[in-house]
């Protein structure tokens, strides 16, 4: 157990330093500069990139939970294994391959990215929801009925409570996937910070590579930090998983 | 009242899993369904608040046909206690408990005062457990819990389904004996499932022992285990029905029936016994051999007589076969 913690430390501060190391490097050698120098436009990319992860991702919970919960219905049941392999299929499709895919029908732009980000935010969350409410034991579902709950009812007061932490999880793993799946909108045109990371590769400026990739980055973990904030006001205290109590 | 009339369940494919059970649960009377598995004692029970459908038959809740009722309004007067408790892991205490009161519409003022008062019954503090959540409990209180869950809007009828069945012998005795109190006060018509024939005979009024989902025999505990109706009764109860059937019995009902042997002064050895007793558990002291003579005496300490082997056999005599009792001598 002491073993553990100490390894654990140490591995920690060994990340964090490597990552003070590394921003030391960067800012001596002005790589974030052009987040100063082209200020407009660095606010614009970060804009369009969360919009793009916004729409994306709202689109997504839309239809994810509502259609996880959907295919738990007992009349629903038999769909399932039919979503969840419909589902699936957008996952294994590499992401590049849908992009194109995707131009092909929609041509490019802004909604092609949307919609390419859309489909690959949508297996953890359906997964998610699915998994949570199947999780629940069956004994509490038999109790409500029989203590005279509507379906409405479990599914609100016993079912999605019960569930939460497991879809709340889906949704942030989606998202912040999503947050750096985005980057690749450049390749269609859709705008964002993708638009500074190719451009630093194309032209080997680290400059431009870094003041994108590391916000990109800086993005990804707030909104993990936000969400996991969200998770615990969300998620009834009686149902975390014990490590979290 | 509970009538089982003709009641009969056939799952898709020909499984009869109750065939054509008739009885009656009386008013206040603790019924339990017992048997080996798969005899179709749960699925009986769930017949009752249609949890299963009825196929055949039909059961009457105080001389309504069930599926007359509304399922959920019939479900809602009707407390159900399983197993592994059922409790939501994400409410409190209090808001398990107070689920159906809550669900029928009761304002907060009633719900609190419930909930204590329930609490009060199983000697656990609302104040202190009402914020708490299930899984921060023991299992033993969580059962109760589950138990004060189905009383909780004072139904007349309660199913119970093998409700300390997952606890250790220890906690499971000590809450049965706290439950037949409650029943007491409370005086609800409860089937009760059950696999473990010391449970039947110590909750029951009357005991269904049901076989492939037929109806063995019903009767009382001490009829089933003096007087079973035919072979599988008897073996389903054991060897040692007889030594079972005095669990049913205190030295009292001995007193009454052919009185005690009387208590010598003379002999040092002595061990003293409550005359609220049961003669199981006495005549394991007796065949202990914990002390040369055995004094009987009331709650204020009164010696009322002494007990032999000798005497609980004659009583047993006088069970068994309905004999007419013997006189003591001396007494």
């Amino acid at each position: 157990m002491n073993k553990k913690k100490v390894i654990s430390l140490v591995v920690r501060y060994s990340v964090y330093g490597l990552v003070a190391l590394f921003f030391f490097w960067a800012i001596r050698n002005h790589y974030f500069d052009y987040i100063f120098t082209e200020s407009s436009t660095f606010w614009h990319l970060i804009k369009q990139h969360l919009q793009l992860v916004l729409v994306s991702s709202v689109l997504a919970l839309l239809i994810a939970i509502p259609g996880g919960i959907l295919v738990t219905r007992k009349s629903f049941r038999r769909a399932e294994w039919v979503v969840s392999n419909t589902v699936n299929l957008g996952q294994t499709i590499p992401s590049l391959a849908v992009l194109a895919l995707m131009i092909s029908i929609l041509g490019i732009g802004f909604k092609t990215a949307v919609f390419a980000l859309f489909i690959y935010s949508l297996l953890p969350m359906y997964r998610n929801t699915v998994a949570g409410i199947d999780s629940i034991d069956e004994n509490l579902i038999d109790a409500a009925r029989g203590m005279g709950m509507k379906p409405v009812q479990i599914l609100f007061r016993i079912e999605l409570p019960n569930a939460a932490y497991s879809i709340l999880a889906g949704v942030r793993t989606a998202i912040v996937l999503n947050i750096g799946t985005a980057a690749l909108a450049y390749v269609v045109g859709g705008g964002g910070l993708g638009v500074w990371i190719f451009t630093g590769i194309q032209l080997f400026d680290n400059g431009y590579l870094i003041s994108g990739a590391i916000p990109v980055t800086l993005l990804a973990i707030f909104v993990d930090y936000l969400l996991r904030l969200l998770e615990r006001l969300i998620v009834p205290e009686g149902s975390k998983p014990p490590q979290e109590m | 009242m509970i009538t089982f009339d003709k009641t009969t369940k056939t799952y898709e494919g020909n499984v009869t899993a109750v065939k054509g059970v008739d009885f009656t649960v009386e008013k206040g009377e603790i019924v339990v369904l017992l048997g080996p598995s798969g005899c179709g004692k749960t699925t009986l029970l769930r017949m009752v608040n249609r949890l299963e459908s009825i196929s055949e038959g039909k059961i009457t809740i105080d001389g309504q046909d069930s599926m007359s009722l509304n399922q959920t309004a019939l479900r809602r007067k009707i407390g159900y206690v399983i197993q592994s408790n059922g409790l939501f892991p994400n409410m409190t205490i209090e808001e398990n408990t107070m689920i159906v009161p809550d669900l029928l519409g009761w304002s907060k003022k009633e719900k609190k005062e419930r909930f204590h008062k329930l609490m009060e019954m199983i000697g656990l503090s609302g104040e202190k457990f009402g914020k708490r959540y299930p899984h921060e409990l023991s299992g033993g209180q969580q059962q109760r819990i589950g138990v004060i869950r189905a009383l909780a809007a004072d139904p007349p009828v309660m199913l119970m389904d093998e409700p300390f069945g997952a606890l250790d012998p220890i906690i499971r005795e000590k809450i049965q004996d706290e439950f037949l109190q409650i029943q007491k006060e409370v005086k609800k018509t409860i089937l009760f499932v059950s696999h473990d024939i010391d449970e039947a005979i110590k909750m029951a009024d009357k005991i269904v022992l049901l076989r492939g989902g037929e109806l063995m025999q019903y009767d009382t505990p001490s009829e089933m285990l003096v007087r079973p109706k035919n072979e599988f009764v008897r073996e389903f109860f054991g060897k040692d029905r007889a030594i079972k059937s005095l669990s049913l019995h205190t030295i009292e009902d001995l007193r009454d029936m052919i009185g005690l042997a009387e208590f010598d002064d003379a002999i040092a050895d002595t061990k003293t016994i409550n005359v609220n007793h049961d003669l199981r558990n006495t005549l394991s002291m007796l065949l202990n051999q914990e002390a040369d003579q055995v004094i009987v005496s009331d709650d204020d300490g009164n010696k009322l007589g002494a007990i032999t082997i000798d005497i609980v056999q004659q009583y047993l005599h006088y069970e068994i076969k309905a004999k007419p009792a013997p006189v003591l001598e001396g007494v």
